[in-house]
């Protein structure tokens, strides 16, 4: 089982998300959470960090977060997925260890 | 008989600007700024708001906080117009850094350029900053 990764700030205020993904070892998870959500959306001047981050992770988006800030799942990127409460946690516990990024 | 605050007259109207750069939600900045703002508003001053950096994302269209249990205080910046604070202006490189057009704002704005809204901000006789 590999790590969980969690990033809760905006990509474009922090670099949480920019280290994680420097860190995460391959095959690892990264869920997007909070103003997190911001590096999920396509179009954005992170939309290229965050598609090469795809190569070696899987990456999750959660959804009431998303809606909160007025952004709908058709504008994720592809490949990215969204998930609700209960998706975060089964990750959480498909997952050995939870590593948040903040 | 006039309080001595009464007294006073008028008094000097001065140019406000509350700078905006964070985003809703993740943290408490943006919902306080409103606030003041709300509450500034009652001295009648000539004041702004600038939207810059993350802040353009306080203004985004279609915020739906049913799922995280939080208010949503967006509809609140339509309100505005009603207490006189007309003049809303957003930085054009931070929306489109985020991908956002004019559009995807819930209210109207004055879109500007950074070097534009730099100067406006050094015309102000206070800064308030969020």
């Amino acid at each position: 089982m590999s790590m969980l990764h969690t990033v809760n700030k905006s990509p474009f205020e922090r670099n949480a998300l920019d280290s994680c993904i420097k860190h995460a070892l391959p095959g690892s998870a990264i869920l997007l959470i909070e103003d997190g959500v911001y590096a999920a959306i396509k179009g954005t001047a992170h939309e290229g960090m965050v598609r090469d981050s795809m190569a070696n992770h899987s990456l999750y988006v959660l959804g009431p977060d998303l809606l909160a800030r007025g952004m709908s799942p058709e504008q994720v990127i592809d490949g990215i997925s969204v998930v609700d409460y209960g998706g975060f946690v089964d990750l959480a516990v498909n997952h050995d260890k939870v590593q948040s990024w903040l | 008989m006039a309080e001595p605050w009464e007294e006073e007259g008028p008094g000097t109207v001065k140019k406000f600007m509350y700078v905006n750069r964070k985003a809703p939600y993740g943290t408490i900045y943006a919902l306080e700024s409103l606030e003041v703002v709300l509450i500034a508003a009652a001295f009648e001053q000539d004041v702004s708001l600038a939207f810059l950096d993350d802040g353009v994302y306080e203004l985004k269209k279609g915020q739906d906080t049913a799922g995280i249990g939080m208010k949503n205080f967006s509809p609140t910046y339509r309100a505005l117009e009603g207490y006189d604070i007309e003049k809303l202006y957003v930085e054009a490189e931070s929306l489109a850094e985020r991908g956002l057009t004019e559009a995807d704002l819930l209210v109207p704005v004055e879109v500007m350029s950074r070097e534009a809204l730099a100067k406006m901000m050094d015309e102000q006789d206070v800064i308030l900053s969020f």
